[in-house]
């Protein structure tokens, strides 16, 4: 689904990345940590194609992202949702709108963005301030939207860059639980974070980043843990 | 549709620069129509003086009949009149007095004796004018003559140099307009930006995030066009008495409803030709 192949990126002089590879799988849940400029930010921009790697191979969804003509990009952006860290919303159009808009710009039917964005904006439970601004919203509301904006297209998979960065721990639980909700519903999410309970907690796949290097890739070690693991967890959800 | 949606919110949000982008086109349009109906008025004034070629000789107060009689009859002899239609001065000051009805002052003052008789000589042809009128100048008992011809050469000469003028105030007046309406719409753009960002983020392609843009120009054209024509089919109206007892008798007036419309028309389809061409060029100046 996603793979990073010896990929360095440089800024000026500075390294971002220094010679990253991973492979991410469709339906995983992976950790993406690390101190604050250690490159988690970076790697996510690298899928989406909003940076150029200055070295290697970065392919998603078989798509050989460095390869792909600019007119496609637009192509590859509707198969990911972003969660940015900024969540980027527009300010001047409502939650409705805001979550609108990536079926508006896909080109849907007027009728079928009405009935998706109302799924949708239920399913992440802020349906009621459909009609606010963002201006009028919570930071844990609005992280909703951001969340709903990016699953509005179904994509296959969600980067989701610092999603609980701001917000109270019992919100940030909240956030993380419609994340982890939807990759149980077979959408791959890589999550940039840095809020170590979080990982702790949901034993998922961590991998690590220091001053732009690949420190720990987990997924080895949780190979032969897998299986045990999703047992407990059956377990604990039927508790 | 969407496209036009956000190109409507767009103008509403900003309605100075809106009004900025319409004045100017209203303008242009302004200007358009003007010239056009100058042009117009003029053409049809040109041809109803070639459609009556004309001479028409004063004649000498002490001229006697049997004079003006021989004089008319070696007129007709040359072949190339058609007719000849001889006005007393009675018959004069009976014209005179219906041309100035309204205005008893000019009534009073004047009499028969004061009017010139006159023969009027029209031709087959508007090229035998100058003949006709070179033989008629020689005769002792006529005073003076005048025809068409004149008339004809110093309106051509004035409608050529109007439409010479018309056509560098339309030229200039619109790329004033496409360079103002690229800055008004660069700066929509620039205010945008971030926005833009985040459509392309988003998944939007590069016509996606155009097309309100180009939508917005083309509004800003024809309701420029819409404007001007209102303000100069108004003005025409106003004017139109009194440029008719001006040019009375020639048959400018009225205006064909149906020149007015597709006058509309074309302004509309030059306008939003106009209007799209801006912004697409600002689009692709300040959209990369």
């Amino acid at each position: 689904m996603i793979i990073f192949e010896n990929v360095s990126k440089k800024f000026g002089t500075g390294a971002a990345l220094s010679d990253i590879s991973f492979l991410v799988d469709k339906g995983e849940f992976v950790f993406l940590v690390g101190p604050t400029g250690s490159g988690k930010t970076t790697v996510l921009r690298l899928i989406t194609r909003e940076l150029f790697p200055t070295q290697g191979k970065v392919i998603v969804n078989n798509w050989d992202v460095i390869k792909l003509p600019h007119s496609k990009i637009p192509e590859l952006r509707k198969k990911i949702g972003v969660i940015f860290q900024d969540l980027k919303l527009l300010a001047d159009r409502t939650i409705f709108e805001n979550t609108a808009l990536p079926l508006d710009v896909a080109g849907l039917e007027p009728e079928q963005i009405e009935k998706r964005v109302e799924e949708i904006l239920k399913q992440v439970g802020i349906f009621e301030h459909k009609d606010k601004f963002p201006s009028q919203l919570s930071g844990g509301e609005l992280q909703r939207v951001a969340i709903a904006r990016a699953l509005a297209l179904s994509p296959e998979i969600i980067l989701a860059d610092e999603p609980t960065g701001n917000l109270d721990p019992a919100t940030s639980w909240e956030i993380v639980k419609v994340l982890s909700d939807i990759n149980e519903q077979g959408t791959t999410v890589v999550m940039a974070t840095h809020n170590a309970d979080i990982i702790k907690s949901l034993s998922k796949r961590v991998l690590e980043l220091s001053q732009g290097n690949l420190v720990k890739d987990s997924k080895t070690k949780h190979k032969a843990k897998d299986k045990e693991e999703n047992k407990e967890e059956k377990e604990e959800e039927k508790q | 549709m969407n496209a036009i949606r956000s190109s409507w919110k767009n103008i509403r949000r900003s309605p100075y620069q809106a009004i900025g982008a319409i004045f100017i086109m209203t303008l242009t349009f302004l200007a358009v129509s003007i010239f056009t109906f100058i042009l117009l008025g003029s053409s049809r004034v040109i041809s109803y003086f070639e459609s009556k070629p004309q001479v028409t000789a004063f004649f000498k107060d002490e001229a006697t009949n049997a004079q003006i009689d021989s004089l008319k009859k070696d007129v007709e002899t040359t072949g190339k009149v058609s007719s000849t239609k001889f006005v007393s001065k009675e018959q004069a000051l009976k014209i005179y007095r219906e041309q100035n009805k309204n205005d008893p002052l000019l009534l009073d003052l004047v009499t028969a004796d004061i009017l010139p008789a006159s023969l009027e000589v029209s031709t087959e042809k508007i090229a035998d004018l100058a003949e006709i009128s070179s033989a008629i100048q020689k005769s002792p008992i006529v005073q003076e003559v005048i025809y068409q011809k004149d008339v004809v050469a110093t309106l051509s000469s004035w409608t050529s140099a109007l439409r010479k003028l018309g056509v560098a105030v339309i030229v200039i007046l619109s790329l004033v307009s496409v360079f103002i309406m690229i800055t008004i719409i660069g700066i929509k753009i620039s205010q945008k930006r971030q926005d833009i960002e985040i459509m392309k983020l988003i998944g939007a392609n590069n016509w996606y995030i155009r097309w309100p843009f180009i939508f917005e120009g083309i509004f800003y054209g024809l309701l420029g066009a819409l404007v001007g024509w209102v303000v100069s089919v108004g003005a025409l109206f106003y004017a139109t008495p009194t440029l008719s007892s001006f040019l009375r008798g020639i048959p400018v007036f009225p205006v064909s409803p149906v020149f007015l419309l597709a006058l509309l028309l074309v302004e509309f389809v030059l306008a939003s030709l106009l209007g799209a061409l801006s912004s697409y060029l600002a689009v692709l100046r300040y959209l990369k």
